[in-house]
């Protein structure tokens, strides 16, 4: 058994609120994430589902070391990468990429596919950029033609095959997908899904798949790990879990997804009483 | 047979620039049913919704068909009576909970609103009636929601808000615009049995825009699934999901995601189908004429 | 996780700071003749350049002083105060009142409202502002209406601009076509649900409106093209001291102060007031 690519021990990530901040002083502090425990096995794609407010994009960040965590060791291929500063932290940056919800937003619009893929290239001191740029288009199958173009002049789906095509260059080690699917249409959506499914195989990378989607994380991961309010509720490989959901939060997830078959007993399945309970008011 | 609670037929739009994004539309809603209008971005799927309610953007002009309210042609009405119309016969669930309550002023007025200025209640009865509603779709606290601005609520409560003050004034049509596509999955299954309950103890039609065939299996009873802007296929929903006829249809279904069947599901639609069909509406574009004795409205 | 943000009420020191010393100095400029310890335009020369009471050569009862012509320091910023305040609230609050009924139409309505309002506002911005002031107050001719009736003329604009392109986007809302499939007036729907979202902006954009009609009132007196001289104005004052820097820096340095706390209070008031009053960002 070879080692896994992230240890994780007791991460706890606290940040500013700042819609408590006091007039002076200092801002109260929220814990999003309280204390998890796992590891991402090599050339794998780990799923990592929650519903909004589970931490799960706040525990892909701080894979990726956008957070700095506030408790507890992130071990990245044998480097403890806590708390490493940024300049520590530049030469492991090759191998950490991540690929963004929004192409929309991740894409800077004045600058051509081309030169955007060619950046981090760049960057890194890389020979034959024009050559490995042709490459990463080819790879996420985009026409050569594209290099050219501007973010406005592609659709979604084009748009977040851009977005692989950026992280993916540098050949990492590791790439965190956070939730690049939910804005895009089934049929394109699958398509990106099929794509990434066939990279991550080939190239032999380590993914964390951040999604809300239990039916997208059945197919393309092969371990899950379910979240709520900041905390692993279940984890395992996908078939098991699937096959025996332990925890009742993850039962009623599975069963809150609507699968497009005749059902009419789906409805009536759930209880409809008010379960977010409001804050109490000047609380 | 009774006379449908809505009936579009025929009817086309365009941009500024002449291009269509409908299609010759032809649906019928009966009362008390639910009908889901199905499709990718693009599809022209709440267009026709905005179209019903008479508040498609100016950019969109409706240059054929008739749209027909509980047997009355909007498009022979002013422009003033068939607001009038719209306002007491239908209502909206918006897609998005938080732009489509106004964030400066407290729920209990923006519920009553409408009930004591447009429809003349007077507010104790509005009062009581918002109540009713609020306890319909499980609020637990009236008061104290009511007394919230927007933003103190959570997206689930303030979908059950508006849905409450949708069906608040006893419309017969109510038009729901992807009206879970921003909740959560466990709080849209909520959300989705409470719309289908008080559907059904209201009696309500439902146009239900969504590009989910999930919950089209789960809520409606007919569905018309689109491809820009024109009717691919409509069915009863049985009839669909057992067989569907047309093979966009058909790539639709499996491109979406089923978690029972990992490998069968979130195929990519063949580019054929897609070719096919935009080759038979490019085909129809060329031959069409807009026949300008049907009457849209606005 | 539940949305936590209904919070208690935090006291907003730049409100309460800003809004003391505007209530100082009005509740000042309205008693005036209870308040100042001497008449603004009593002249003595013998007393003439008298220092502020901590310096040595202070006379008691000349607080802060008295300029080249023996006149209370202190006395005549108080009775400045009232004329400018005079001309912040009536300026403002015209400017205010215009400009923000021609926005609200020409964002919400759009249309041809729109393109005959925004053309107006377009060629109103092509003029400079203070010379815009001081031409009109030529023709006008001098005096405290017509200082008013400038600085509101020219200023609309600001308003118009801004509650334009909040109504706007206030317009693409769900809510605002909501309310118009509920069957509502397009008058009604721009009063009820356009109105109150962008009230907070025109409340913190009236109270710094005030701060820059102080400002052009006190740079029209500066050029002496305000009103009569005799009076007291900020502006005014800032223009003698400025001849008298060297022997007397106080009769400079004071109606500056006085100025700059003004303006800078009506400008954190308006935004303290804004985040008080705008239900999301309270």
């Amino acid at each position: 058994m070879t080692e896994p690519l992230f240890k994780v021990r007791g991460l706890k990530v606290a940040l500013p609120d700042m819609t408590r901040k006091p007039p002076f002083g200092r801002v109260p502090l929220v814990e999003i994430l309280k204390g998890l425990d796992f590891d991402l096995p090599r050339r794998s794609v780990t799923g990592i589902v929650g519903e909004s407010g589970s931490g799960k994009s706040t525990l892909g960040r701080s894979l990726v070391r956008l957070i700095e965590p506030t408790h507890g060791t992130v071990k990245f291929d044998d480097n403890d990468i806590t708390h490493l500063g940024e300049q520590r932290l530049a030469p492991l940056r090759r191998d950490l990429q991540m690929i963004f919800q929004d192409p929309m937003s991740s894409l800077n619009p004045r600058r051509t596919i081309g030169s955007i893929i060619a950046a981090p290239l760049k960057h890194n001191g890389l020979a034959n950029v024009g050559e490995r740029v042709a490459e990463a288009l080819a790879r996420v199958g985009l026409p050569q033609a594209f290099a050219t173009r501007y973010r406005h002049e592609l659709s979604g789906g084009q748009r977040q095959r851009v977005g692989i095509a950026r992280a993916l260059a540098l050949s990492p080690k590791f790439v965190l997908a956070d939730e690049i699917v939910s804005g895009l249409d089934v049929s394109t959506q699958a398509q990106i899904l099929t794509l990434l499914e066939r990279l991550a195989d080939e190239m032999e990378l380590t993914v964390a798949f951040i999604s809300h989607d239990l039916s997208v994380v059945r197919r393309l991961c092969r371990q899950v790990i379910v979240m709520r309010m900041g905390q692993i509720v279940e984890a395992g490989p996908t078939d098991t879990l699937f096959a025996a959901p332990q925890h009742p939060y993850t039962r009623e997830l599975i069963a809150a997804f609507p699968l497009p078959e005749i059902d009419p007993d789906w409805l009536a399945s759930t209880p409809v009483e008010e379960k977010e309970t409001q804050p109490p008011l000047g609380a | 047979m009774s006379t449908p609670c809505l009936e579009i037929e025929s009817l086309s739009a365009t941009l500024a620039n002449g291009v269509r994004v409908l299609r010759s539309v032809s649906l019928t809603v009966e009362p008390g049913e639910v009908r889901a209008l199905v499709g990718e971005s693009g599809a022209g799927k709440s267009m026709i919704g905005k179209a019903v309610l008479g508040v498609l953007p100016p950019s969109i002009r409706v240059v054929e068909g008739r749209i027909t309210l509980e047997g009355t042609d909007l498009g022979n009405l002013s422009p003033r009576a068939s607001r009038a119309l719209i306002g007491a016969r239908t209502a909206l669930i918006p897609q998005d909970p938080l732009t489509a309550l106004n964030p400066s002023r407290r729920i209990g007025p923006q519920m009553t609103d409408r009930l004591v200025r447009i429809l003349g209640w007077d507010s104790a009865k509005a009062d009581r009636r918002i109540r009713k509603l609020l306890d319909d779709v499980r609020i637990r606290e009236p008061d104290r929601v009511l007394r919230c601005y927007p933003h103190e609520l959570s997206g689930g409560m303030r979908q059950r808000v508006l849905i409450a003050a949708a069906f608040a004034a006893e419309p017969r049509l109510i038009v729901a615009d992807e009206p879970t596509t921003a909740l959560d999955v466990t709080v849209q299954k909520q959300i989705l049995r409470l719309i289908a309950e008080l559907q059904r103890e209201h009696g309500t039609a439902i146009l239900f825009v969504t590009h989910d065939l999930g919950v089209v299996a789960k809520i409606s009873q007919k569905v018309t699934v689109l491809y820009a802007g024109k009717v691919v296929e409509q069915a009863d929903t049985a009839a669909l999901f057992a067989a569907p006829q047309h093979a966009y249809t058909r790539a639709l279904m499996a491109a979406t995601p089923r978690y029972t069947d990992p490998m069968a599901s979130l195929r990519p639609v063949d580019e054929a189908v897609l070719a096919g069909l935009s080759a038979e509406i490019a085909t129809a574009d060329r031959n069409w004429k807009p026949n300008t004795k049907g009457s849209g409205h606005d | 996780m539940v949305e936590a943000r209904q919070l208690p009420r935090r006291a907003n020191p730049r409100l309460w700071l800003a809004g003391g010393w505007l209530l100082a100095v009005l509740m000042a400029a309205i008693f005036a003749p209870l308040v100042a310890p001497h008449d603004p335009l009593a002249q003595d020369l013998m007393l003439e350049r008298l220092p502020p009471f901590w310096v040595t050569g202070a006379e008691p009862g000349y607080w802060l002083g008295t300029d080249s012509l023996g006149r209370d320091l202190l006395s005549r910023l108080i009775y400045g105060g009232r004329i400018a305040f005079a001309v912040a609230f009536a300026a403002a609050i015209a400017a205010c009142l215009t400009g923000s009924a021609l926005g609200l139409v020409a964002g919400y309505f759009g249309g041809w409202a729109d393109r005959i309002v925004s053309r107006i506002v377009d060629i109103w911005m092509a003029f400079p502002p203070v010379l815009f002031a001081i031409l009109l107050v030529a023709v006008l001719g001098t005096g405290l209406s017509s200082v008013i009736i400038a600085i509101a003329v020219i200023d609309w604009t600001r308003f118009c601009r801004v509650v334009r392109a909040e109504a706007m986007s206030q317009a693409r809302m769900d809510y605002v076509e909501n309310a118009r499939i509920a069957g509502f007036s397009r008058i009604d729907v721009m009063l009820r649900e356009v109105l109150p979202n962008v009230l907070p902006t025109i409340v913190a954009l009236l109270s710094l409106e005030m701060g820059i009609a102080v400002i052009v009132e006190a740079i029209l007196s500066f050029v002496n093209l305000s009103i009569s001289t005799d009076d007291p104005t900020w502006g005014g004052m800032i223009a003698e001291g400025r001849l008298s820097i060297h022997q007397a820096w106080w009769v400079l340095v004071f109606p500056l102060i006085m100025l700059i706390l003004t303006v800078l209070s009506f400008s954190q008031f308006g935004e303290g007031l804004k985040s008080r009053f705008d239900p999301v960002l309270r």
